[in-house]
């Protein structure tokens, strides 16, 4: 990836980190960890990846997002505010009752959000039925679903693997956020998903592996993705839960908790002086 | 007297799906392995690049529904009442009724004449079930007429339908210029002692026991109730102030279905007693389906019965 591409690839989801921890300690509650985690896959899907138009959201040519971890739905808020999708300052709203923001992406009344989510294992299923409707209709619209790598114990994501791949639907990507903390704690003492790789192999997919923080790593995988014909592609993106604020990163009570005032302060300070960093060597 | 026409509605489904397939470019039909039974291989044969089938996975096929749907799509998506309400509840609910999308759910195998294979597949809890979930109507018609009207009509609705068919051959009720409308349900025969409301394959049975309960004395009037919700809330109120007792009848749990979506209607505004025909809070059985029917009560004789209790009651 170029130098300037990612300087403000960096920009962005140190953006968007403050963005959704405002949300989420105005709101008092919501899932800090897996947003921050996803924040740099976001900032490359919504800046490069993704042919999508905030002034037009409902434009029948765009590619489509399925957030299938659907709590994350801060990281997302904040990725469709920052590009322009609605205002910024409505993020203070986040899951409040006059609020559009709700608690788990709605498409019926946020702009951009392609698929209602929130009940694990079920958003991939609907970007499946999208990936398949792009191919009926001859399109080149390409659809992305991240899942959480507890998500995947649900065996509906395993039905829709199956489906994607006997379908050929070589314009899906399905990313685990493989973090490796779910609410009850580490995946392994839940019920081990692992190995991940292996089962996506299994299922048909063309599965990557990466560091799912750095963009160089995911630069590459979706350019791979683009690349391959004939089978869906799973990238595998080993992630750091609670990315970018020091006390929440690997950390399993930051799942779904709001940091007091204290501690949302401690999060601004450290991600403004990074963000203050990058722009300083612009 | 001329000959009784039977079919079965899960017949009228496939037979309405392959008209619509003719004329309207964005239907599709999907299927989990049941496209012989639920009749959508009528569809298939015909359509076979707007057919789908899904495996047995019967909640991911309610999701690509959905998503097939949000990219424009209007979505029949079919398997067994047990497995499309039941089974996948929750995708229809999260996927489909939350975000209100274009999919119609055509359910066949409802009910205990499912016949010989038993109360795994006896689906008496899917109306109870459907209810629940905002902004879901739900047809449940009462013949091959009716079926195909229910099928074009879910068509033309703008969100998500659950159609409910049978898979036993019932007679036919109505004339091919019966006109149906979703949320409208329609008299039959008028009378003045006790409404019968009825949905599916209980209408004919209603019909029955119409002419049992003349031929003691006993005037009925006999209403037709194929959309189950929105319920005609209207013609429900008038039904209770005509005739004072209402007797429900219908192929379901006595607990979640038509009985109970009357008797909310009727205790909210003009209480009188209603007394519920259907499936007595039990599981279902292997048998012969017009056996089962009778050994259940699901029959013009308990409807008949009822509306004598129903009548004593207002002495």
């Amino acid at each position: 990836m170029n130098a300037s591409l990612k300087k403000e690839l960096e920009i962005f989801a140190t953006k968007e980190r403050l963005l959704l921890l405002e949300g989420i300690f105005n709101a008092k509650a919501g899932h800090p960890g897996g947003s921050l985690s996803i924040a740099e896959l976001m900032a490359y899907l919504y800046n490069v990846e993704m042919k999508v138009d905030a002034s037009n959201p409902k434009w029948e040519d765009r590619d489509r997002f399925v957030l299938s971890k659907g709590h994350a739905a801060p990281a997302l808020y904040a990725t469709l505010a920052l590009k322009g999708f609605f205002p910024t300052e409505d993020m203070k709203k986040l899951r409040k009752s006059d609020s559009y923001l709700q608690g788990h992406p709605s498409m019926k009344c946020v702009p951009g959000v392609d698929m209602s989510t929130g009940s694990l294992g079920q958003g991939i299923s609907t970007a499946v039925g999208m990936a398949l409707a792009a191919k009926l209709d001859k399109k080149d619209t390409r659809v992305y679903t991240i899942l959480g790598d507890g998500e995947i114990e649900e065996g509906q994501v395993w039905e829709a693997a199956m489906f994607a791949n006997a379908k050929k639907l070589d314009n899906l990507v399905v990313i685990v956020d493989n973090n490796n903390l779910q609410i009850d704690g580490t995946v392994e003492e839940v019920n081990s998903p692992y190995p991940i790789p292996e089962k996506f192999v299994a299922f048909g997919f063309n599965t990557i592996e990466i560091d799912g923080n750095n963009l160089d790593e995911i630069e590459t995988a979706f350019e791979n993705a683009k690349n391959c014909k004939g089978k869906p592609t799973a990238i595998i993106a080993k992630t750091v839960k609670g990315k970018g604020v020091s006390y929440m990163e690997n950390a399993v009570n930051w799942h779904g908790a709001a940091p007091n005032e204290e501690l949302y302060n401690t999060a601004v300070a450290e991600l403004t002086a990074k963000l203050n960093e990058l722009e300083a060597a612009k | 007297m001329s000959e009784v026409i039977k079919t079965a509605t899960r017949d009228a489904y496939g037979k309405a799906l392959v008209e619509l397939g003719n004329t309207d470019a964005k239907v599709l039909v999907l299927d989990a392995d049941l496209a012989a039974a639920t009749k959508t291989g009528m569809f298939k044969k015909e359509h076979p690049e707007k057919f789908i089938d899904c495996g047995i996975a019967e909640g991911n096929m309610m999701g690509i529904a959905a998503g097939l749907a949000a990219s424009g799509y209007t979505v029949f998506a079919s398997s067994f009442a047990m497995f499309a309400a039941g089974r996948a509840f929750e995708q229809v609910r999260n996927s489909i009724g939350y975000p209100h999308l274009n999919v119609k759910i055509g359910a066949t195998h409802a009910g205990i004449s499912v016949g010989e294979d038993g109360a795994s597949h006896q689906c008496c809890e899917d109306i109870g079930l459907m209810r629940t979930i905002p902004g879901m109507v739900i047809l449940n018609p009462a013949d091959d007429v009716e079926a195909r009207l229910c099928v074009l009509a879910a068509a033309e609705h703008d969100g998500p339908v659950y159609m409910r068919f049978g898979r036993l051959a019932v007679p036919r009720v109505f004339d091919e210029d019966y006109k149906f409308e979703i949320g409208k349900g329609n008299v039959l025969k008028e009378g003045d002692d006790v409404t019968i409301i009825a949905t599916g394959l209980m209408v004919n049975e209603a019909l029955m026991a119409y002419e049992e309960l003349k031929a003691e004395g006993i005037s009925a009037r006999v209403v037709n109730m194929a959309t189950i919700k929105p319920i005609d809330r209207e013609l429900v109120i008038d039904s209770a102030k005509k005739t004072g007792v209402i007797v429900t009848a219908e192929e379901h749990n006595v607990i979640g279905g038509l009985g109970s979506a009357v008797a909310e209607v009727v205790c909210e505004t003009v209480p009188v007693p209603v007394l519920r025909v259907g499936v007595e809070d039990t599981f279902g059985k292997s048998g012969p389906a017009v056996q089962l029917l009778h050994e259940f009560g699901l029959d013009a004789a308990n409807i008949v019965a009822k509306c004598k209790q129903a009548v004593a009651l207002k002495k």
